[in-house]
């Protein structure tokens, strides 16, 4: 289940809010399970500046590689060491142990635009209908 | 006659049709055009196996082969000598009649083949990894520099001039079909910062060698790669691009157990740096193990390759040259750490007495004062086109016509076939002019 | 010696696998230190070590010569075996490509001959042998049409088309000719969405690629129609020919309205696959195109040969002419049909096609009902449905010894199987796959078990390729 607590993006990213503007990214429990086993992250440095909705990095699996889109705009801080050395663990724990970056916001009105946890289950459901 | 290659019987086709539910095979081609599908051919009428083996030979007797003549050419192919035990390999049917090995469980001949051929290449030119082979050192040339563009998002390519020329002629039909831009470049000029690598040949196309490092540190100060073109055969006595600190090393592989065949098939080696392993264009094969925890192999990172980044590939190659690929394997494993040094070493001394006895002849002097390895230029007397006729006529194909770079000179190359006698009767006959 | 081990196993210091001569001349003085290298660690084996090694290798392996390899787009049609005798003549194998045009009339005249064959088979006005693979057949098409429009001072055809059943390469090639990508729907039937093309076929568009018959091994009925279109608004037809042995001896891709086409030597013309290589991918073109073919062409003047280089032609794209070795082959096979034989192949491979089209769809969902050409195309997902994947089906039939077809592949079809069973295959090893597929369909009932963890009979099983892409291990490594 999507936990309620966090926003989504129509590509599958989602955005954990943290106290002073900041905020944890992951990919949904979709993207992993579309991709099948993560292989090879490529994700920005601390520092790097992204944009919300564009580019910041790659997922790779054994048969798909996919863009990683930025939720909202701001700064890199940090990098999820544990998830470059165990890729897997975006297929295991998705919401959790395999969150990908940390930012800081520069523009937290951003997460507005984004989807709540319900409004992302539906168009999930409807994406999961579609492929039948 | 019935085709020994079409197995079914006209009974069997009844059958097959009757089952299919048509009254003639014409039925099944009724989606092209009526008007267009039933073309006619000019083409010679068929031959059987006798005749057409009859036939080949003949063809084949107007070709004057370096089984019957000596042979000083070389030019960026090679008379080596090739040990039985490649053809005897690569003549398996199980191994040359198999496809890209994409059903790994049947085809781990084929995969582990081709992980010997990775870690041969990788201990012959010390880079630290290898894919598994691309079409010949002019394309992987090629694609070094595209790479090299791409993971420094730049958009210029230098060439050193030493580059054989063919080579730089491919590279830049490469580098132009993206768009981007190519420069030759003197070994010692200094580069733009938006040159995103330096080719370099080493030897270079004259046969010579230099010391690389200090180029190698004039392009990293620049941020950009140095990618070498180097002679695998070389390789058993002379430094690899790996300790001069090349980022990407490529080469031809015919050299290695593969004959001259009129320059087809040869082997793209393309060897880089661990970090740049998903930037390589190619297929790569790695080791893993099965559900028994057996150890197997299997194409890998194939997320780099066409049929699943389709336009954001690395490259668009498919089929590359993997039966060559198994053929240096075998090759370089034939001869191992001995039998390639000393390979060269026949290569470089024997090339050394040829030069000196020629550079005693009148008339004759060495273009180049520089270390060489199997071929060194030489100045000649009169045009080489006229040597090279009445080497012909004496049962020896001369040495490369290089007067349209160098006045009068001629590119010769010793390797390991060559004996004191075939030498000895070439200085003879050029000490003739 | 088995092939457990890899060659630094059984390396010891002292062996060797061949005799090699002494120096015959005094030896000369070395090269300065700096230019020398210290340690060269390869392995060190004896001859009767590494033969048994490389056999033992060779065991493991399914070639076409092994079973059926009905590979879709594949054509791994059987490999006559004079071709080998034949290309290692040593007037072919032991001929320098630069030795004097005179003293290889014979190699220059195999390739004069193959050049007009294939330009006969394809009804075009040159070919060039150039090309290493059909990639690089691709790679040289595009190339020629990027020149033609500059040529024109036609600066705005800045895209390639392709269909949405097109081979990965198609794209890939593209690119690297500096083209952005423009996809044209198919329909229901399989074949070119009319309307899509008309809506992307514009005056930037520099050429329609269209593999025919298509990935899907359905012929387009509407060609005529669809090279009408392109040519109308300015653009080229061009066609990735690897399915051309469903046309050879009946249909001409330059009457069907293409301008250009990639042929594969290693497939439509029989030379072995060697596991990847060596192939041969010849461009052919009509003549608008013939003046950027790339270097070098052979030409014929007073019965003498000599390669030329075509007037504005875009260069070199190989080092030499091209992969004799393997041309010799594919002359040596027209040379063996003629014409009558060519429809023979065409023919039997499309007949083949068919017969087991109609037998495996009872049990395979067959999402284009109609009749196809050298290859069909099924999918799986009535046997997804009850937990049984592609790549299942692919599995277990290894353990039939039996090669599978393509999986997953083309795009448009879920669960995608593609068969291509060519004309060298009877129909008693027709009959034998289609008993295997029968008795697979079963098993997704009955024991789907069994298929999740197939293979079961091969020399390895099911390998985990999760692992070798998380953790690379692509070379052994030997230190002093």
């Amino acid at each position: 289940m999507t936990p309620k607590e966090y926003k989504y993006t129509t590509e599958h990213e989602w955005i954990c809010p943290e106290s002073k503007n900041k905020g944890k990214v992951g990919l949904a429990d979709y993207a992993q399970s579309q991709l099948g086993d993560v292989v090879f992250l490529d994700l920005p440095a601390a520092g790097t500046q992204v944009e919300q909705g564009k580019k910041m990095g790659e997922v790779e699996s054994v048969k798909a590689v996919s863009d990683i889109f930025a939720p909202v705009s701001g700064q890199v801080l940090e990098i999820n060491q544990i998830v470059i050395d165990e890729p897997g663990l975006v297929n295991k724990d998705p919401y959790g142990a395999g969150w990908l970056v940390r930012l800081e916001l520069s523009k937290p009105s951003e997460l507005d635009a984004l989807m709540d946890s319900d409004k992302y289950d539906k168009f999930v459901a409807v994406l999961s209908e579609e492929s039948e | 006659m019935p085709s020994p290659y079409l197995p079914n019987t006209d009974a069997d086709r009844t059958t097959m049709m009757q089952e299919i539910g048509v009254d003639s095979i014409e039925e099944l081609f009724q989606d092209i055009p009526e008007t267009l599908r039933h073309a006619q051919f000019k083409l010679p009428s068929p031959l059987s196996e006798l005749e057409l083996k009859k036939e080949l030979n003949q063809l084949a007797n107007l070709n004057t082969s370096l089984d019957n003549y000596v042979c000083f050419l070389g030019g960026g192919s090679y008379r080596h000598f090739i040990p039985s035990t490649v053809e005897h390999v690569i003549s398996r049917s199980e191994l040359y009649t198999a496809y890209t090995p994409y059903q790994a469980e049947v085809s781990q001949g084929t995969l582990q083949g081709t992980y010997e051929y990775q870690s041969l290449v990788c201990q012959l030119t010390g880079m630290e990894v290898s894919n598994a082979g691309m079409y010949d050192g002019s394309t992987a040339a090629g694609e070094a520099a595209i790479m090299a563009c791409t993971m420094k998002n730049r958009g210029k390519v230098a060439v050193s001039t030493t580059v054989n020329p063919t080579y730089r002629d491919v590279i830049r039909t490469y580098v132009k079909g993206r768009n981007l831009s190519i420069e030759t470049v003197e070994l010692d000029s200094s580069l733009s910062s938006d040159c995103a690598c330096l080719v370099v040949q080493q030897p270079n196309f004259f046969g010579y060698l230099g010391e690389m490092e200090a180029h190698v540190q004039k392009v990293h100060d620049i941020g950009a790669l140095f990618i070498a073109i180097v002679d695998p055969i070389s390789l058993g006595m002379f430094k690899p691009p790996g300790q001069y600190g090349a980022d990407i090393a490529v080469a031809d592989g015919q050299a290695l157990g593969n004959p001259t065949s009129f320059g087809g098939p040869g082997l793209g080696v393309f060897t880089c740096r661990q970090e740049y392993l998903r930037q390589m264009p190619g297929s790569i094969v790695g080791k893993t193990v099965d559900v028994e925890g057996k150890p197997g192999y299997v194409m890998t990172l194939v997320t780099r390759e066409q049929y699943i980044r389709r336009e954001r590939a690395t490259s668009n190659i498919c089929t590359s040259e993997a039966l060559m690929a198994l053929a240096a394997a075998v090759y370089l494993a034939t001869l191992g750490k001995r039998g390639l040094r000393h390979v060269a070493e026949l290569c470089y001394h024997k090339a050394h007495y040829a030069a000196e006895e020629i550079a005693k002849l009148k008339g004759y002097s060495l273009v180049f004062s520089k270390p060489f390895f199997k071929e060194f230029a030489i100045r000649c007397p009169v045009a080489p086109s006229r040597i090279n006729q009445a080497l012909f006529n004496e049962g020896i194909i001369g040495g490369l016509d290089i007067s349209h770079i160098i006045d009068n000179a001629m590119l010769l190359c010793i390797t390991e076939m060559n004996t004191k006698q075939e030498m000895d009767k070439l200085v003879e006959i050029l000490g003739g002019f | 010696m088995n092939h457990h081990y890899l060659l630094p196993d059984v390396s010891q210091p002292g062996k060797i696998g061949c005799s090699l001569p002494a120096l015959d001349v005094p030896p000369t003085e070395l090269p300065p230190k700096e230019l020398l290298r210290q340690e060269l660690e390869l392995p060190e084996v004896s001859e009767v070590e590494l033969i048994r090694y490389f056999t033992a290798l060779s065991k493991l392996n399914y070639g076409v010569d092994t079973g059926f390899y009905p590979l879709g787009s594949c054509t791994m049609k059987y490999n006559p075996k004079w071709h080998e005798d034949i290309a290692k003549l040593a007037g072919f194998a032991s001929i320098h490509p630069l030795q004097p045009e005179e003293s290889v009339q014979g190699a220059l005249q195999l390739m004069f001959e193959l050049q007009e064959y294939l330009t006969e088979i394809t009804s075009m006005h040159t070919t060039s042998l150039v090309p290493i693979a059909g990639a690089h057949g691709e790679f040289a098409g595009l190339l020629l049409v990027k020149a033609y429009h500059q040529d024109r001072g036609d600066k705005a055809r800045k895209k390639i088309l392709l269909t949405d059943s097109s081979h990965g390469t198609n794209p890939a090639s593209a690119v690297m000719c500096g083209f952005e990508i423009g996809v044209v729907a198919s329909d229901s039937e399989g074949n070119v969405d009319m309307k899509s093309l008309e809506s992307a076929m514009n005056e930037e568009v520099a050429a329609l690629t269209l593999t025919m018959p298509t990935t899907l091994g359905l012929f387009d009925p509407k060609i005529l129609e669809i090279g009408q279109l392109v040519h109308e608004r300015g653009g080229l037809l061009g066609a990735d020919g690897a399915n051309l042995n469903a046309l050879l001896g009946r249909a001409k891709f330059g009457e069907l309205g293409y301008d250009y086409v990639q042929l594969n030597l290693h497939k439509t013309f029989s030379t072995p696959h060697g596991g990847g290589g060596p192939g041969s991918g010849p461009v052919c073109v009509k003549e608008d195109l013939a003046d950027f073919l790339p270097s070098p062409l052979v030409t014929k003047n007073s019965g003498r040969y000599k390669f030329v280089s075509p007037a504005k032609s875009i260069g070199r794209i190989a080092n030499f002419c091209g992969n004799f070795g393997v041309m010799c082959k594919a002359y040596a096979y027209i040379r063996s049909l003629g014409a009558e034989g060519l429809k023979e192949v065409s023919e039997n491979a499309v007949l083949n096609a068919n017969y087991l089209k109609e037998k495996l769809k009872p049990y395979y969902y067959l999402p284009y009902d109609r009749v196809c050409m050298h290859e069909v195309v099924f999918s799986a997902r009535r046997q997804k449905a009850k937990g049984v994947r592609t790549v299942d089906i692919a599995k277990r039939l290894l353990d039939y010894g039996l090669h599978p077809p393509t999986v997953y592949f083309p795009l448009v079809v879920d669960e995608a199987l593609m068969i291509e069973p060519t004309e060298t295959e009877s129909k008693q090893t027709l009959d034998a796959f289609i008993e295997a597929m029968k008795e697979i369909a079963r098993d997704v009932e009955e024991n789907p078990e069994i298929l999740h963890t197939a293979p079961h009979n091969t020399p390895v099983k099911r390998l985990d390729d999760v692992r070798a892409a998380r953790d690379p291990d692509l070379r052994w490594r030997m230190r002093s």
